[in-house]
């Protein structure tokens, strides 16, 4: 006699299928994106048929040149920014208090007050100076409205720049100093060669922050007269009151910036590729 | 010089009265949108945490519209919008009705949108900054959902996101400076007006600049104290 059975047991009957049930979570959910699909084809729906309408064959070419200046004067600002946040961090972590103090209230104003009050303050505010501008032969850049928004717009992200960078630059680990003073190498070029390389990877996330914001905040030069997206939208909204110039108009700033966020995506990947451990 | 103190002082001659009831109105107008905003950021951040994906969706595609358009160009479309919707609604009722969009309230509306989806993200990391066992501590208590969110989870949360949201804070404050667009008379709006009708710009706009700067200090030596209040049961450790 055999204490092993031969004949095996019936298969279990299969577990219930869970139930998943209608959660408020869920309802909320499907609510919220059922009421997001209807926007979003409804939008798909009114620029499809407007694509082929008079407005858009009329102002489409300004849309872009107003794109174009966008790009330009995020561009400029953004790099002359840069070059100018350099000495402005350096000066903000001076062990001299008068310089140090200085730096301070540079970032400190421009970080502190709105951004378009300082376009104000330079574009109309130049007019105050203009015998001493004249004199200097500046007065052809303070009256233009361009030229006055690059400054406003250098000036601002300079002072946002310089405290990316000084907070990448503390960051860096004192012992990367101390290695390089051990080696011999002067201050200038470990700054240069060991601490700025770092510091960048540690500040491009910020950086691309602050490129977003910018591109964002570019929109105020419309209100002194400079024709960029917002204000070549505007210029078209005056003269038809047909209000899917401002539709085009976010539609085109949120491809802008989804592109620009992407592209730094891209950029920061391929930047910190060494630190990846897979 | 002294006809520059004259100009920016209170009286008939000065401009120091108006320039005062623009500073009230974007105080109250930063004031107003602030509760809305983190309500609603509050929200999307829960919906953004939550283990459905479907919300997390939704809010997601909230808070990508918010924070990829200039907040410009959202105060117009709010304001101008929301013009056309209620011309619209009201035509249905009544023929040739028109009815004009309070500028306050248009630019609550789309400060609030912009700040609710900022805040959203606050809220988010400082929820990741809070551990499940908070959540199982409560529930193992007997507390409902609710009470574990309200009287274990709540607390903490406001400690960790309070340095985000008080930059927030002082983003929306810099903020208000866009609704002068939409002609409502706050600070920069005033500062503006005095200064085409006295041909003294640099003085006026210097002026709003520094108000808008005392304005941020003042905030920030609060937010410091609320920061130290909220820590105050830390302080012991």
């Amino acid at each position: 006699m055999s204490w092993v059975s031969t004949e095996t047991l019936p298969a279990r009957p299969a577990p219930p299928a869970r139930q998943d049930g209608w959660s408020a979570a869920r309802i909320a959910g499907n609510v919220l994106m059922a009421l997001w699909i209807v926007a979003g084809a409804y939008l798909a729906y009114y620029l499809a048929s407007n694509v082929m309408s008079d407005y858009v064959r009329t102002y489409w070419d300004d849309y872009l040149d107003g794109i174009l200046i966008t790009l330009q004067l995020v561009g400029t600002s953004m790099v002359t920014g840069a070059l100018l946040s350099l000495p402005v961090a350096l000066a903000r972590s001076s062990r001299n208090p008068f310089v140090s103090g200085i730096a301070y209230a540079y970032v400190y104003f421009f970080r502190g007050t709105p951004l378009l009050a300082q376009t104000f303050l330079i574009y109309y505010g130049a007019g105050t100076f203009r015998p001493f501008f004249s004199d200097l032969g500046l007065w052809w850049f303070f009256r233009d409205a361009w030229y006055c928004a690059i400054f406003a717009f250098t000036l601002n992200t300079a002072a946002y720049q310089a405290e990316i960078l000084r907070g990448a630059v503390q960051n860096i680990d004192k012992g990367q100093w101390e290695a390089s003073s051990a080696l011999g190498i002067s201050r200038l070029v470990t700054f240069w060669k060991v601490i700025l390389p770092q510091a960048l990877i540690v500040a491009l996330r910020p950086y691309g922050n602050e490129l977003i914001l910018m591109i964002k905040g570019s929109a105020i030069v419309s209100l002194v007269t400079v024709f960029d997206l917002m204000g070549e939208t505007r210029r078209a909204y005056s003269r038809t009151f047909d209000f899917q110039a401002y539709i085009w108009a976010a539609v085109l700033y949120l491809v802008v910036v989804e592109i620009l966020r992407r592209i730094w995506e891209r950029l920061e990947a391929r930047l910190t590729r060494h630190l990846k451990r897979s | 010089m002294n006809e520059a103190l004259t100009l920016i002082s209170f009286g008939p001659e000065g401009w120091g009265d108006e320039i005062a009831r623009g500073v009230l109105i974007t105080v109250s107008l930063a004031l107003a949108s602030l509760p809305f905003g983190l309500v609603i950021g509050f929200l999307v951040a829960l919906a953004k945490n939550s283990g459905d994906a479907s919300l997390r969706n939704a809010a997601n595609i909230y808070t990508t519209i918010f924070r990829g358009l200039p907040e410009l160009l959202t105060l117009f479309l709010v304001y101008y919008g929301g013009q056309m919707l209620l011309n619209e609604i009201a035509r249905l009722f009544v023929t040739g009705a028109t009815v004009d969009v309070n500028s306050f309230i248009a630019g609550m509306i789309a400060l609030s949108l912009v700040f609710s989806s900022y805040a959203s993200e606050a809220f988010l990391s400082a929820f990741r900054g809070i551990r499940h066992g908070q959540y199982e501590g409560g529930y193992a208590l007997g507390l409902s959902r609710g009470q574990t969110m309200r009287l274990v989870v709540l607390p903490q949360l406001i400690r960790l996101a309070l340095p985000a949201l008080g930059n927030l804070w002082l983003i929306l404050l810099k903020e208000t400076a866009l609704v002068s667009a939409i002609g409502l008379e706050d600070l920069l709006r005033w500062a503006g007006i005095a200064a085409r009708v006295t041909k003294e710009p640099f003085l006026f706009f210097g002026s709003a600049c520094l108000i808008y700067l005392a304005l941020s200090m003042i905030s920030s030596i609060g937010l410091r104290r609320i920061e130290i209040w909220s820590k105050r049961g830390e302080a012991a450790r």
